[in-house]
Parts: structure tokens; sequence; C-alpha cells
């Protein structure tokens, strides 16, 4: 047991979370945090599906690793991503019409998604299978929680809502002449929010800050 | 004015390193660089040729050439309400109810953008810059009269703390601040900003006073609702100090004069703003109003001379080499049209065509500079 949780597995499962987070210090899957933050729905629910996907195809890739042919291991991470992608999209479909729907094309394209293929590459193919997995969820859910921020904001600021419920659209807000930011449903304002949660984390994480 | 510097030099050691308020130093500083000159100009152990014009005098030029559109805009503001609500009021009433608009916005743009530069200068202990000064006063001169106070604070914020500060304060900007803020407000709050809904009149006693802009008439068919002569003059609705091409047409000679714009970027603005807007009227489609405007109505109307005088000219994001100037500028007159033209969904192409040409402004700086050096050693080798 103790080996499962070893220090070098918690640091595989904590540090996507904090100080090597995929978004905010790798600066990968910047794409979709773009296109799938305007609410916290569809971003809550793409986060899941990446955290799924690079988990099961973490651990998918770490239990081949010895068997797949280095030349073609680009191609070999591709078919059990587009697999995972696919069920997932299904799924999505069959249960959850309306938020696959407003995600339309981005389920799909979570195949291009550069943590995916960055973690296959730079995690699994040299680690065990359970260390890939407590590093699929970790990454995925470091994915996810930069998502989920930025969607707070940009729901609650942009439509004055959370969840689709109403927060601030109330006769006697707009009456004291407040107007909900259009700016925040676009992805520029995306782009600034991330920024925003990367200079505070670099504000106070001195490790990470350039020389 | 003896008084005041003796009571500077009297307090000036609390605020110096080991001093009481040691910590407020910046905030020090700036006060006294705005009431005297800095006898600290010159670092001993040098030779160095110095103009009298520092950052200082070049903002305060702005500033002053702004008077003018400033008060016609105070003006006019009076003007546009009394004439929606068809009273008949003095010069003076008139003016008044337009101070009264408008000084409120510039004390909140002051208040809001002062107060975050002298913060962040506070926080890294530099001195603080007299860039702001010039924005503070651009901002609410591009803005409708009645936008309201709480989103001007906000788009003043926004554009010094992410078009300037994350840069590096004054003159490490790439995009004009004032505009960035006007982007802000345009994109944020389409329905205060510009179109059918914007305001004419003020304040709830003309609820329903409201109607469209000079351009966005023109975008429908209606060329001649406001003459040319109004137009120059500026007896328009439209943001406060924009309106009035004469009266900017006096700050630009003001600019002109000391040498802190440039005519290149100027004048080119006006030619390729003109002329985008000539070949639209010859070859322009009949079915895009726009396009049959005549062209001198172009750059009276909307925000273009302003944009053109105190904005593309901005040294900071502009471009730096002299032939550079000439094509930042044409580009932008001409962009400045073509958007107007051909995207009816943003009447005000001036603010585009303007941030996007800063964009521009260091790749147009970085070919010329390649070609002057490639010229230079083409003589070098001729001459061999």
């Amino acid at each position: 047991m103790s080996e499962l949780f070893s220090k070098k597995n918690k640091e595989a499962f904590l540090n996507p979370l904090g100080s090597n987070n995929p978004v905010t210090v790798q600066v990968l899957g910047i794409c979709s945090a773009l296109a799938v933050t305007a609410q916290l729905e569809p971003a809550i629910v793409m986060g899941i599906s990446v955290t799924v996907i690079v988990a099961m195809a973490n651990v998918i890739i770490s239990l081949l690793r010895k068997t797949i042919p280095n030349r073609i291991r680009i191609i070999v991470q591709l078919v059990v991503v587009a697999s995972l992608v696919t069920i997932v999209s299904e799924i999505l479909k069959a249960f959850a019409y309306d938020v696959s729907v407003q995600l339309s094309v981005y389920i799909g394209l979570i195949i291009t998604n550069c943590i995916l293929m960055g973690r296959l590459e730079a995690f699994a193919m040299q680690n065990g299978p359970w260390e890939s997995l407590l590093d699929g969820i970790g990454n995925g859910l470091g994915y996810a929680k930069i998502l989920v921020i930025v969607a707070f904001f940009r729901e609650l600021l942009g439509s004055g809502t959370l969840f689709g419920f109403n927060i601030l659209n109330y006769d006697a807000v707009n009456n004291a002449g407040y107007i909900n930011n259009g700016l925040m449903l676009m992805p520029p304002m995306a782009l600034i929010i991330v920024a925003c949660i990367i200079w505070w984390q670099r504000a106070h994480n001195k490790d990470l800050q350039e020389k | 004015m003896k008084a005041l510097r003796n009571y500077i030099d009297k307090v000036k050691p609390n605020f110096m390193p080991g001093g009481k308020y040691e910590k407020l130093r910046s905030t020090f500083g700036g006060f006294e660089t705005f009431l005297f000159t800095p006898n600290t100009t010159n670092q001993p152990g040098g030779v160095h040729v110095r103009d009298a014009v520092d950052l200082k005098r070049n903002i305060i030029v702005v500033v002053l050439a702004l008077i003018p559109a400033l008060l016609f805009g105070i003006y006019n503001t009076g003007y546009q309400h009394y004439h929606m609500t068809g009273e008949v009021a003095t010069f003076w009433e008139t003016f008044g109810y337009g101070l009264l608009t408008v000084l409120p916005l510039l004390i909140v743009t002051y208040v809001v953008g002062l107060g975050i530069e002298f913060s962040v200068a506070q926080m890294r202990g530099e001195e603080i810059n007299e860039g702001f000064l010039a924005t503070g006063m651009l901002i609410p001169l591009i803005v409708p009269a009645d936008v309201p106070l709480w989103m001007v604070a906000v788009a003043t914020a926004f554009s010094v703390i992410f078009a300037k500060e994350v840069f590096g304060g004054t003159g490490m900007n790439i995009w004009n601040p004032a505009l960035i803020a006007r982007a802000f407000l345009f994109f944020a709050y389409p329905s205060k900003m510009s179109g059918d809904a914007v305001w004419y009149g003020a304040g709830e006693a003309v609820e329903g006073f409201t109607g469209a802009t000079a351009l966005s008439l023109a975008g429908e068919g209606n060329y001649d609702t406001y003459s040319f002569a109004d137009a120059f003059f500026g007896f328009i609705p439209g943001s406060i100090g924009e309106t009035s091409a004469l009266a900017i047409l006096i700050g630009a000679v003001l600019l002109l004069c000391t040498g802190v714009a440039s005519w290149k970027t100027m004048c080119s603005v006006f030619v390729g703003g003109a002329l985008t807007a000539f070949l639209f009227n010859t070859f322009g489609s009949d079915a895009n109003a726009m396009a049959h405007l005549p062209w001198q109505q172009h750059l009276v109307i909307g925000g273009f001379c302003f944009g053109a005088v105190f904005m593309a000219t901005d040294p900071v994001t502009s471009c730096r080499t002299e032939s550079g100037k000439f094509i930042f500028g044409f580009l932008i007159g001409a962009m400045a049209i073509i958007i107007r033209v051909l995207n009816p969904g943003y009447p005000e192409g001036m603010m585009l065509a303007i941030l996007l040409m800063n964009t521009f402004a260091p790749l147009i700086d970085h070919f010329i500079v390649g070609r002057n050096i490639a010229m230079r050693k083409n003589r070098v080798k001729a001459n061999k």
C-alpha cells in the first residue's frame, strides 16, 4: 500500500494541480480553454471528459509501452486517444445531449489537445500503469481546475448567471446601471483571465519566476 | 511659489531613504516633479546634449492641444441636449450643462488611472511617469457623454493595467492605452457605445430622445442629415471630443509647431483615408450605402480626425522610423475607411484601424531598418 502512494506517486498526482499545471505552467490546451469556458456547465463536462480520456489513455499506453515500436508510437497513441474520444463523445450524445451540442466539435478536438500527447509521450511511455493513471487524473483535473475558474468569471460577469441560474439579471441591479460585460463572452477575455491566473501563480511561487 | 518650494524642501528628508515616509518616495517624487522642474536630469560623468523638452513637456503640450476639443466637446454636449429637448438656452447654460456632464468623466478617469499608476510605481519603487496625464484626458473625449461613470472607471483600470503596466509602464506599451479603454467599452458594452441607441441629449430628462450618430445614419444612406459644415465645426452628436474637426485641427497646429506629433504620420492618415474613400466612391458597389458617402465627409465625421491627430501620432505606439511613419499613417487611414465601409457591424473603423496598425508598427520598423542597412551595405560595396 505504501508503494502505491509513495512520495513520487503523490507528486505525479499533485504537481499538475499546482506547480506544474498543464494550462498555466506548461501553457498547453489553451485553445479549448478559450472555446468552452463561456459557461460553467460545458467547462465542467469538458474538464471531466479530458480527465477520463487522459487517465485511460495513459493507462493503456503505459501497458503497451514495451511492445510499441518506437517509430510508429505516435500513430499508436493517436489510435488509442481517438477511440477513447469517440467513446466519450458517444456517451455524451446519449446521456447529456444538450451539453454535447454546446461543446460541438470541441469534444472531438480533444484528440488534438496537447495535454494528451504531452502526457503520453512524456510520462506514460516511461512509467508503469498505476503512476500513469495518477498522472493522467492529476493533469486532467489540473486542466479542469483552470477551466472552471475561467468559466466562473466569464459566466458570472458575461451573462450574470452561474450554471444557467440567474445571479445578476434582476431589475434592481439593472436599474442601478449594471450591464453584463459582453467582452467576457468573447475568447480574448478567457486569455486575459488565464493570464491573470498565471500572473497570480507566478507571483506566489518563486520557483516559477523567470530570471 | 517660494513658500511652496520651501515647504517641499522642508518635508523632503522625510521621504528620502532612511526618512519617516521612505515608502512613499515615488508618490512624493511625482508631486515634486509635477510642481517644479527636477534638478536631477543630468547624471554627472558623461557628455549629454539635452533638449529642453522632456516627457513632462511633451505630455503637457498634448494636454494643451486637447483643450480646444475638450472645450468644444463640453459646449456641444450641452448644445445637443438643448437641441433635442427643444429648449432655448443661453451660451452659459449650454456650457454649464456640458461641464456638469463631462467633468465627472474627466475626474473619474484621472482618479482611477492615476491611482493605479501611483500604486504600481509605489510597489515597484519607480518614479511616477506623466504619461497618464494625456491618456486620462483622451479617454473622456472618445466616449459618448452618457456612458455610465462606473464603465469608464472599469475601462480605464483595464487599459492602464493590461495595456500599459503589464508591458512595463509609460513608453513600453504596444497599443495606445486610451484606445484600448475605448475598445474595451465598445466590445463589452456595445449598447452604450455606438449605433442607434447611443446618447443624444443627456440623463433622464430626455429619455427616448436617442438616435443614430452621423456614421450609422450614413450607413443607411442618409448622407445629408448633417452638412459638411456642421460636421466640420462639430455641431453633430458623437463622442465628446471627436465631433469638431476645427477644434481638433487647432490642436493639430499646436502639436505640429512644437514638433510633438509627426506631420508625416498625421498627413498620411488623411491621404490614406481620402484616397480609399475616393476609390470606394468611384468603384464601390451600389448596394453598399456607406461606399458612396462622399470622401470629404468621411474625414470629418466619426473619430477620423481625432484619431489621425491625437491617436495615430502617439510617439510610443506609432512607427519610429521616418519612412515607416508614412506607411503606418497611410495604412491607418485606408484601414479605417475599409472597416467603415465593408463592415457595418463596426461603424467606428478608426479605433480598430489604429489598434491594428499599432500591432504592426514594430514590423514596419523592422523592414525599414533592414532596408536601410541593405542600402548602406550596397553603398559601401559600390564605393570599394
